[in-house]
């Protein structure tokens, strides 16, 4: 076992080389099942037309180009609605609901993970519940609530619901709830009050929670199409501005294959970065009984 | 008799002293404004957004509305349609249940066992391996992609490479086919499925105390199996519960993908899940009260599976 560089060089107790093999090549069978998908994007989106399409289909690029890139760009240019616009409209959607979400979610996480008061076990428990069911169980009664508050048709309809994200709070509380008391007490003691030490003790302490926050809420923003609420084309996102475009069929396909890489490169880029402070977080991300 | 009256002053004076509940909740809240004053913004849109929508769509269940008209009671007869009277939604419920069963369970071992391995990894090996099982689950929608693998023409890489190698002469229409569009579905989903519940098993198993597994040694444990069963898992139950709730979330909300893939309605709605039958009530027809009847249901399922599988995992290394 210590041959192979990849293992952990600490000797472990109780390990069989057989068994290791075995476990290392169901890894290795499995990671290429998970790994070759996006391979194959990132391929095709170099891909010239003449090789999209040749027969056999062939998974790798022989000569690479960035066409594709060119004419996404030329294409977008001529649209009605430039390309920038939709880039801006996600930019915005994205960055409004990550960093409101971060704040928010640490605000109210501080005192249900430090303090015990009159609701915030139930509060807790609520949260926990909320957990377990998808947004889909709640999208019509969403809809009404968007069109009494006048927000259909508004960023606001995306960015606000997304700020109060269950997960988050859940996540930020169990990570607080390491920061020692007597930190506290010493803040509390030499007079500052609890907003205070929210924002100069707890949260500077919580890094790679909110790491983890931004990990998990980026993506969903960044993907996000409008929904059912977005209906002016000015506001649209630029998901939904790529999807009409791969929409456009086989003359439009190595435009679509590098569209496919922009959009999914950006969440990987971002959690490779933030990949060992997520790590941190997670390790606390334990449910009690 | 002595005791007796002792006993009526006693508790008369108990209650003198102990103040109402009211007073009680008023002084928590004069006491604690603070903290009620920073959970506040986060609590106002949780509650808006999430808490009342669950609240108005349960009651709604109960009602015929059509967004129109005012929502006139009914009853239980939504519910009544939904189970005795609708041949779609029983598809759905049987699709959803396939789904449940296979993705929820192998993907919740899967992110296990991956999680499991990748911990004897070094370090470097071991980033690069969550990674590659990690970057599916945020890549966006890239799963469109798997659109060109089971594309039913020649072009399709699936068709393509069986045509080359010989397996079949004509292409397979794979995506409008009742028999393959489960299944692939199901392939997919689990492509998609490792998420933030392995990143949580591979950082629970970091922590695990290295002395417990040398103790577990001492103590007779002969195989990784043992060590497994008895140390490992009970130490992270916490994260396995909370990987649990968000595997068993995702693997009975099964819609985006089929709806992306097969499309909506899917041929013979072969890949019709419980929220693709609320979307098509909810959103083409309008039917509110009815579209309310059919989550509640899934709200149902998703609680009763989650109690079901924590009461499981209590069992866990015993």
């Amino acid at each position: 076992m210590r041959m192979l560089a990849v293992f952990r060089t600490p000797r472990r107790l109780n390990r069989s080389f057989a068994v290791s093999f075995l476990l290392f090549a169901l890894l290795a069978i499995f990671g290429a099942f998970m790994a070759l998908p996006l391979i194959y994007a990132v391929s095709n989106a170099f891909k010239p037309l003449d090789e999209l399409f040749i027969f056999p289909p062939r998974f790798l690029v022989n000569n690479p180009t960035l066409d594709n890139f060119f004419d996404l760009f030329a294409l977008m240019g001529n649209s009605w609605v430039p390309l920038s616009r939709y880039f801006a409209n996600t930019l915005f959607i994205t960055i409004a609901g990550t960093a409101g979400h971060i704040l928010l979610a640490s605000a109210a996480a501080y005192p249900l993970a430090k303090y015990r008061f009159w609701g915030s076990g139930t509060l807790f428990s609520i949260v926990i519940l909320s957990l377990m069911f998808s947004g889909h169980v709640t999208a019509i009664p969403n809809y009404m609530v968007m069109s009494w508050l006048g927000w259909i048709n508004t960023h606001a309809s995306i960015i606000v619901p997304s700020l109060a994200f269950p997960l988050g709070l859940f996540l930020m509380k169990q990570f607080m709830e390491q920061i020692p008391d007597a930190l506290l007490e010493a803040a509390k003691i030499d007079g500052a009050n609890e907003y205070r030490i929210y924002w100069s003790i707890v949260m500077p302490n919580v890094k790679p929670a909110w790491l983890t926050l931004m990990i998990l809420q980026f993506p969903a923003l960044w993907g996000s199409d409008g929904g059912n609420f977005i209906y002016s084309e000015n506001l649209k996102t630029l998901h939904y501005a790529l999807g009409q475009i791969s929409a456009g069929g086989i003359a439009r396909a190595g435009v679509g294959a590098a569209v496919a890489l922009l959009l999914m490169i950006v969440p990987i880029a971002l959690f490779i970065i933030t990949q060992s402070s997520v790590m941190q977080t997670m390790a606390t991300s334990g449910m009690k009984e | 008799m002595q005791a007796e009256v002792n006993r009526h002053a006693a508790s008369s004076l108990i209650q003198a002293k102990k103040p109402s509940r009211l007073a009680y909740v008023a002084r928590e809240l004069r006491k604690n404004k603070h903290y009620y004053l920073l959970m506040s913004p986060y609590m106002l849109i949780f509650f808006t957004f999430t808490v009342i929508p669950v609240v108005i769509s349960l009651a709604l269940s109960f009602f015929y509305f059509n967004m129109l008209e005012f929502p006139r009671f009914v009853g239980w007869q939504n519910y009544a349609r939904l189970f005795l009277g609708d041949d779609v939604f029983m598809i759905a419920l049987k699709n959803t249940f396939m789904f449940a069963v296979v993705t929820g369970p192998v993907s919740y071992i899967a992110c296990f066992l991956f999680a499991w391995i990748i911990n004897e990894l070094s370090p470097k090996v071991r980033a690069a391996m969550t990674l590659v099982f990690y970057a599916p689950s945020i890549s966006g929608n890239v799963f469109f992609i798997w659109l060109i693998v089971f594309s039913g023409d020649s072009y399709g890489y699936l068709n393509g490479f069986l045509m080359k190698f010989g397996f079949i002469l004509e292409p397979i229409q794979w995506l409008s086919n009742e028999k393959y569009i489960l299944a692939i579905i199901i392939i997919i989903q689990l492509w998609l499925s490792l998420g933030t519940s392995f990143l949580a098993f591979i950082a629970g198993l970091q922590t695990i105390d290295r002395t417990l597994i040398e103790a577990g040694a001492v103590d007779g444990i002969k195989n990784r199996w043992q060590e497994l069963w008895f140390i490992t898992l009970p130490s992270m139950r916490p994260q396995l519960m909370f990987g649990a709730v968000m595997q068993i979330t995702g693997s009975l909300a099964v819609a985006d993908i089929s709806v992306a893939l097969a499309g909506f309605p899917s041929v013979n709605y072969a890949g019709h899940t419980i929220v693709t039958h609320l979307m098509d009530f909810g959103t083409i027809r309008f039917e509110m009260g009815y579209a309310s009847a059919i989550a509640t249901v899934l709200f149902c399922m998703m609680i009763g599976a989650n109690k079901l599988t924590q009461k499981l995992l209590r069992k866990v290394g015993e």
